[in-house]
């Protein structure tokens, strides 16, 4: 019986954090005014927050009995996935202009966002 | 028999992770779903073989999984600094911040690895790759020394996977 009170608080601790977090990345989503920094709220704190609640009701399957894993696979997916998108908003807020420009690389001409294609080709292009 | 084997097991550590995902997504261990799983992970990369035309060689696994708990320990704890920056520091007083990083790497999934990575850990994200792959752009969201956070992701994430990647 003390087994079950365990996993009782664990499931219920771990929801308060996971809660806590996904708040916190809602806060910093409506408190920050630039864009890239909006940015970097709701894409980070929520990997740890979806984590916690994920966690939560993976305890919650061991203790009544009917186990199940795909807690796991749907964190190994978010966290593939998350990058991927963070990655794409960030690119069209460079692409808009809407954040400050980014200083130029040290080693090659530009950023790929900002690379216009270059005018020789497109000359010798069939038309 | 090597050739064999390569003929037939294009990606080893792709099968296993099909076979894993399989068995994850039925959501019960049975030798059955055990045998489906390696079915399907041994004839999907086989069929797909055509489109991984440049695999990289020499892939150091045991290091990869050491790499996947330091990355896990730093989301962690870069979490928590992130919801402190959020909830403590007013607008005025945040400073954000690009940063250039010059790769050494050049594999384009080490590539990927590292740009993921600076991604999930919190405060930084990749934004951009330049036109020829040798230089990253990061933003920060909060940091007083730009360069130090260069130097960290350079030594703490790149030279580990330089050791990956062999």
């Amino acid at each position: 019986m003390t087994g079950d009170l365990i996993a009782t608080y664990a499931t219920a601790l771990c929801l308060l954090i996971g809660a806590g977090f996904v708040s916190v990345g809602v806060i910093g989503l409506m408190k920050f005014n630039d864009p890239m920094t909006r940015l970097h709220a709701p894409t980070k704190v929520g990997t740890v927050g979806i984590g916690m609640l994920l966690l939560a009701s993976m305890i919650h399957s061991f203790n009544s009995g009917e186990t199940s894993l795909h807690e796991l696979l749907i964190m190994s997916f978010l966290f593939v996935t998350a990058p991927i998108s963070a990655h794409f908003i960030a690119k069209v807020n460079i692409h808009r202009r809407s954040c400050e420009t980014p200083p130029p690389p040290e080693t090659d001409a530009t950023w790929s966002t900002l690379a216009s294609p270059d005018p020789d080709m497109s000359a010798d292009a069939p038309r | 028999m090597a050739r064999a084997v390569r003929w037939l097991l294009p990606h080893p550590l792709l099968t296993l992770l099909l076979a894993i995902v399989w068995v994850l997504l039925q959501n019960e261990v049975t030798s059955g779903m055990v045998v489906f799983g390696i079915i399907l992970g041994i004839l999907i990369p086989f069929i797909t073989a055509v489109w991984w035309p440049d695999t990289p060689q020499g892939f150091r696994f045991g290091k990869m999984i050491s790499y996947s708990l330091i990355v896990l320990w730093d989301i962690l704890v870069a979490n928590v600094q992130v919801a402190w920056i959020v909830l403590t520091k007013p607008n005025a007083r945040l400073k954000p911040a690009w940063i250039v990083i010059p790769l050494e790497l050049r594999e384009p999934e080490a590539i990927t690895i590292l740009a993921g990575t600076i991604t999930l850990t919190p405060g930084t994200v990749s934004a951009d790759l330049s036109d020829e792959g040798h230089s990253l752009l990061v933003h920060v969201l909060h940091t007083d020394d730009p360069g130090a956070v260069r130097d960290e992701i350079k030594t703490r994430y790149e030279r580990r996977l330089l050791g990956i990647f062999t």
